[in-house]
Order: C-alpha cells, then structure tokens, then sequence
C-alpha cells in the first residue's frame, strides 16, 4: 500500500485476475513484500497473536452457537450441554472462556507496548484510535458473552453493569430500561446480548482491517521510535515477520493450552456455575479479571454518576492519548523521566485490579487501623483504589502534558540502523 | 529507587491479598484426590463408591439433573468398562438405571406412569419441584449437585470437610432451630455467641443436618465406611459429575503441549535461520 508494489503475477490466472480483482498482489503487498523495521522486539508480536486470538474467539464461537440456547431457561442446560454430551464440546468452550481473557492479555501489552515506545504519536493518531475502538467494542463483547451461561455472576454482573446506565440524570432509567428490554435482566436482555454477542466480533474484524491499513499507510514504529529513512533500516515481512510472529504465537499458545487443559477455570467465578437465580444476590459480585481496574475506578468514587463518568473517563484518556503526550520523543528508551512515571503507570493498574476483587471497605493490612477520612479508613481498599485512580489520571491529564515540556530525554540515533548496527542498546 | 519502590508493591500486594473477612470459616482440610495435578485420574473404585454414597443418602434430598444413568459408563466414569464403548449397553449401568422409577407419560392414554429406568434417562430428582424441596426442608431447597464441586470455593476437599466437620457446636453458641453449625459453611454466628467476641467460632448455620453416619453405607469393596472415608469418596464423585471430561482434558493436553514444544523449537530454528544474516 505504501510505496511501489513489486508483486509479479506469475501463472496465466494470477494475471488475469490482477487486470480484474488485484487481490493477490493486495496480500503480497501486505505480508510479504511489506516493509518492516528490522529492530522490531518481541512486543511487537502480539499483533499477529491478536489476530490469533480474534480467529479463535469467531472459530469457537460459531461452533458453540450452533449447540447454545439463549434463552434464560436454556442457557444454562444448553452450556453444560456443550460441555458433557457434544463431541469436543468441553475443549470449544473452555478455548471459547480462556480464550476471552488471552485475548485482554494480549491486548494490554500490545497497548503497553504503543505507550512505553510512543506509537500512538504523529503520524499514526488515527491508527492508534481504531486500536482503541477496537478495544472498546472488545470490552463491549466480553461483557456480554460473560452474560450467555446465565449463572449467577452472568445474571448479576449483567444487572451491576447495566444498572450504572440509571445514574444518567433524567433519561438514565429510561435507558435501562431500553437496555434490558424490561423491566429487569431478562429472557429478552438474554436473547438481544446473544445477538450483539454475535454481532459484535465481525465489526471488531472489520476495525481490524482499517487498523491494518493505517498501519500499512504509515508504517510500523520500532522500538527506537525512529522512522525508516532507507531500505537497509527495513526487511520484507516474510519471511522476517512472519517466521518471529509465528514462533511468538507458539510460544503464546503453550500458554494459552496450559489454561485450556490444565487450570480451565481458574480464571473463572465459581458462582457461575450456579444457574442465575434473580432471587439470591451473590455476598460478592466481581467482574472478570481484566474489568477489574475499571470497577476499581468506578467504586473509588462515592457518587454513581461521578463514578460512572470515572470509569468512561479512564478509558477516553486512552483515545486522546495522542493530544496529551507533548513529547517530540516518541520511544521512552530515550525519556528516562518518563520511564519511571509509566513504572508507576503499571502499579498503579496492577494494584487497581487488585482492588476491584476486593470488597472496598476491607483492609489491605490486616487488623490495622489507622485514620478515617471522610467515608472509610485510611487502611481499606477504596482508599487504596482511590490513590491509584488519583495516579492514573495524574498520568494521563498531567505527566504526559507536562513532562515532555520539561524533561531533558537522552540523544537520539539519526536512523534506526545506527543504534543497531553499532553499539547495542538494551531493552 | 525503582528497586525500592517494587519491593514495596510486591510487600503491599502480599499482605493485600489474604485480608481478612469480618466472619471466619474454617479451611477447607487437605486431602490428596487422585485426580490432582496434571497427570491426576479419576480412582473408579473411589467413583463407585461415592456413587453409591449419592444414591442410598444423598439422593434423598439432592437432585443431581445433569447426569444421566449412562453416564457412569462414559470413558473416565464410575462404571466405565472397555467392553462396553457404548455405554447404554453396559449392564451394569442397565441394571442401575432399572432398579429406579422414572416419572412418564403413557403413550396410549396420556396418563401420568412409573416405569423402570433406561440408561439415557438422567437421574430421577427426589422433589417434584422447588417449593417440595423446600417445604421438605425447612425452607431452604437443597442444591442440585451436578455442578457442586466446581461452583464452590474449595471444590471437593470443601464438600469432604462441609459433610464430614458437623460435630457439636461449641458451648456458649444457640444453634436456631432447624439449623445446624459447621465450622465449613461460610456464615457468620456471632449474633448466637455468647462467648467472648474475639474468639466467635468459625464458620456457619446450614439447614442440611449431618448427613452422614458410620456404616451406613455398604461399600462393596469392602473398604471401611467410616465417615471420612464415605464423604471423600462422595466428594470424588461430585467431582467427576461436575467434571466428566477431565481425564480426556488432561491427556489431550499432554498432547497438545508435547506437540506445541515441538513445534515452537522448529519455529525458533527456522528464525535463527532466516535471520542469520540480518543484524538486529
Ligand atoms: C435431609 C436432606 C439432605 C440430605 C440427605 C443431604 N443434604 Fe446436602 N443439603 C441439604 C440442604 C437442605 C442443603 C441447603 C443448606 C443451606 O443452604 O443452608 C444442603 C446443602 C448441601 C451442600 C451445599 C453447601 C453449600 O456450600 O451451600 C452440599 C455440598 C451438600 N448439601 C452435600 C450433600 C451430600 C454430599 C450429601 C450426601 C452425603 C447430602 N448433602 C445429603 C439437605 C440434605
Ligand atoms: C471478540 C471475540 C469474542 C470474545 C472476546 C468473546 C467472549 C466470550 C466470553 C467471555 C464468553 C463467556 C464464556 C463462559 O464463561 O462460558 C462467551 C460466550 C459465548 N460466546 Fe463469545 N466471544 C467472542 C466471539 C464470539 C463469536 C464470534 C461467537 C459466535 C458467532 C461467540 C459465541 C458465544 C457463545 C454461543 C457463548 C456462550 C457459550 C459459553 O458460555 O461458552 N463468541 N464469549
């Protein structure tokens, strides 16, 4: 797409078809002619494994819904259904439930990745929001597979989420209603999650391909964050890419297979293996793991409607992003200011989702009581969620803005070959 | 710095993590099933015999709707036997199917019947709906176990420990009436307690009453049947019920990681080849 295309048709029909549909020398241009910076890490692998993970997810996904009922007093049968009385029924559907959250495991180090080697900046803004929408519509589907078991935590997560709609002044309840096509999660709220369930992963692959070709528009950063200036700075896709991207998925397979066969519900809550009952609210209801820092932000505050507002404001300081970093450096190799503000960037997620699964007021050191501030003690999860909240939009709303007027970031290399060629730089 | 600053969120994220609930319950005790661990299986004997725990006790007052007769003749299943591939055929699991009243409907005259169970018939159920199950027992209807040991914390060693860890509640605690005290059941007992506050015992009021006593059942393998050894055997089961296709999961998997190493060294070969020549 970017450059002069150098694929030659070789048998009669390939050259027919390129007079007709040039759809072959599309592919050749995209994967296998396709220039790649030749620094390219590890990191930069998990593009290909979400692909993987997106061809899994549909793959599986179909399957089960040839077997799957959705209806609120099938659902539950029809999944245990799956699971003892069809062929390979267990492997589809404990591939379909790890594979969810390895695909959010991929995700995160792929946007890590764009954040750490500054990916998102010019000119590659409007590939970094089709990544973020992409994201968005993800989190949009996990959510509602989650709900298609209908047990317990199908059915009372489904209730806590949609519920946060009602804090809308106004036409919040009405929303909600809207939303669940009741007056409560129900059958119909069952039936119309199917069906955007279903909908949802080929909008994400369609994203994906517009993804794919901004990418290819402006081309891959690397870890330098330094553009190719020549053609020894770049190597062909294949069979360079092709060869590490497939030994990377293997390698991410492993992991996903030790889920799959080894610990299938650990990630799991065990509440849902009992069927949804509207009756009896589970003592905890918790998200799973990967919402996890979200539903931190979301009950760090003491409003619902400010709390709700949080929670979307999180993830829309990922999209704008690219408006708030004010460095001409793009790789944090050369910002070593910045380095430690994303360090504490990653703690502060990882502690979020630590407190997501916890109750808010329970303590974090055991048996301690110290002073209380407003609503709780100090020494209690919601306090904690707070600090880390405070330090997540700190990073977004204020380091990124400021930092890159103040620091003093390291020289950079004139082209990527001479960092590499000459002396080695780590990470 | 950095060095530091890790070390103190590892520190923070370790006493984070076992925080303590305001009521407590006794853990679960340890027991080693055979069927732990990435080569563990399902031990058949342990599998009939807490098979027939469910059917002569538990069965009473627990449904079981996700299981049917053959079933226990699947590969990996109590009765499973390499003579009979397909289990309907299996004698063992005809004459267990036979030997119970399957609820049903004449095709003659629409009445409502009794006949002698077929292997695909799923267990019968002890209630004929919710509100029996309930009136039967106090108010609170007794779960299905079919998925029991996956949809509790603890899984098989909590239901060992929950049916076997009644004994007598501790002096100074009011048991309400139709309850029963378990140092397992998550709960909170403090409203009964007279005792001192720090010391609340552990643990919770179940409506199930003790369910199991010495011998009550007759293992035909002769094992002892103290309670011990009846609720393991049954937690066993209530595993495998919950879990039938572990055994398959586990040895599919040995494959499938086998064949992934495998694969992944020749990939990692291939790329040292193809980028021999490329500085990088
Ligand atoms: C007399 C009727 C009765 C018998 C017999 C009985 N149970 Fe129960 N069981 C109950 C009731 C009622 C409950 C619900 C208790 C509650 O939630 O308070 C229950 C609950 C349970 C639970 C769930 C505990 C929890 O964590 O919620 C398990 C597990 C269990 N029974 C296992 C067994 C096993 C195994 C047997 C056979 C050895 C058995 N029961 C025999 C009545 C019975
Ligand atoms: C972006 C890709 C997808 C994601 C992240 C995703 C995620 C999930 C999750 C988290 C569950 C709940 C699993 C469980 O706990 O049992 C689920 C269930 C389900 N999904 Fe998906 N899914 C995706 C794509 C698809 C597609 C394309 C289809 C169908 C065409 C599909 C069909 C189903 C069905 C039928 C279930 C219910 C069965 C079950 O619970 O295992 N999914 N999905």
């Amino acid at each position: 797409m970017s450059g002069h295309s150098t694929y030659q048709p070789k048998t009669g029909f390939e050259r027919w078809l390129d007079a007709r549909l040039p759809i072959i020398r599309l592919g050749h241009d995209s994967f296998v002619d396709y220039p790649t910076p030749r620094n390219l890490n590890y990191w930069w692998t998990f593009g290909g494994i979400l692909s993987l993970c997106l061809g899994v997810q549909i793959i599986t996904g179909i399957v089960l819904a040839m077997h799957y009922t959705p209806s609120a007093a099938g659902a539950f049968n029809s999944v245990e259904h799956i699971m003892r009385d069809v062929n390979y029924g267990w492997l589809l559907r404990y591939m379909h439930a790890n594979g969810a959250s390895m695909f959010f495991i991929a995700v995160y180090i792929h946007m890590l990745r764009g954040v750490y080697y500054g990916s998102y900046k010019a000119p590659r803004e409007v590939l970094w929001i089709l990544g973020c929408v992409i994201y968005l519509i993800m989190m949009a589907t996990a959510f509602m597979g989650y709900v298609l078991p209908w047990g317990q935590m199908s059915f009372w997560g489904a209730t806590v989420i949609t519920n946060l709609f009602s804090a809308i002044p106004v036409v919040g309840p009405a929303i909600t209603t809207w939303l669940w096509g009741g007056f409560a999660v129900d059958n119909s709220t069952l039936n119309r999650f199917f069906s955007l369930h279903y909908l949802l992963p080929f909008m994400i692959a369609g994203v994906v391909i517009l993804h794919v070709w901004a990418l290819h528009v402006v081309g891959q950063n690397n870890p330098t964050g330094i553009d190719p200036k020549s053609k020894s700075d770049t190597l062909p896709f294949t069979p360079y890419a092709t060869v590490k991207d497939g030994f990377a998925m293997s390698l991410f397979l492993i992991l996903f297979a030790v889920f799959i066969f080894y610990m299938p519900d650990s990630l799991g809550h065990p509440d849902n293996y009992t069927p949804a009952n509207p009756m009896v609210t589970p003592p905890h209801i918790v998200p799973e793991w990967y919402f996890l820092p979200f539903y931190a932000i979301l009950r760090a505050v003491p409003d619902k409607l400010m709390g709700v507002l949080a929670m979307f404001g999180a993830i829309a300081c990922i999209f704008a992003l690219p408006w708030l970093d004010t460095s001409k450096v793009k790789s944090m190799r050369y910002r070593p200011q910045a380095r430690i503000y994303f360090f504490f960037f990653l703690v502060a997620c990882v502690i979020l989702g630590f407190c997501g699964a916890k109750l808010p007021d329970a303590q974090v050191i055991p048996g301690l009581t110290t002073v209380f501030v407003i609503d709780y003690d100090l020494n209690t999860f919601v306090w904690l969620s707070r600090l880390s909240t405070l330090y997540y939009f700190a990073y977004f709303l204020v380091v990124m803005p400021v930092l890159g007027l103040t620091e003093k970031p390291l020289p950079t290399p004139e082209t990527i070959s001479s960092p590499v060629l000459g002396v080695e730089t780590k990470d | 710095m950095l060095r530091k600053v890790t070390l103190l969120a590892a520190a923070l994220v370790l006493v984070g993590g076992p925080a303590l609930a305001a009521a407590k319950v006794r853990e679960p005790n340890e027991i080693a099933f055979s069927f732990e661990g990435p080569f563990g299986r399902y031990d058949q004997a342990q599998l009939q015999r807490g098979y027939k725990v469910y059917r002569e006790v538990c069965s009473a007052c627990h449904s079981m709707n996700l299981v049917a007769f053959r079933n226990l003749g699947d590969a990996g299943g109590p009765f499973f036997d390499p003579k009979y591939p397909n289990p309907n055929d299996n004698p063992v699991v005809k004459a267990l199917a036979a030997d119970t009243q399957i609820g049903d409907i004449d095709g003659e005259t629409g009445d409502a019947i009794k006949r002698p169970g077929i292997p695909a018939d799923k267990f019968p159920a002890p209630f004929a709906n919710d509100a029996a199950a309930k009136a039967s027992n106090g108010g609170v209807a007794p779960p299905d176990l079919s998925l029991i040991a996956k949809a509790r914390e603890g899984g098989p060693a909590y239901i060992a420990s929950l049916i076997a860890g009644f004994g007598t509640p501790p002096a100074g605690l009011t048991v309400p009436a139709g309850l029963n005290y378990n140092p397992y059941f998550p709960g909170d007992v403090s409203a009964n307690w007279t005792g001192d506050h720090a010391h609340t015992p552990p643990g919770g009021f179940i409506a199930m009453a003790p369910p199991l006593t010495a011998d009550q059942v007759t293992f035909d393998d002769g094992t002892k049947s103290t309670i011990k050894q009846q609720a393991e055997d049954v937690a066993a089961f209530l595993m495998w019920t919950a879990e039938p296709k572990m055994e398959e999961r586990k040895h599919m998997g040995f494959s499938v990681l086998i064949f992934l190493i495998l694969f992944s060294g020749l990939l990692y070969a291939s790329y040292r080849r193809v980028w021999r020549d490329e500085s990088h």
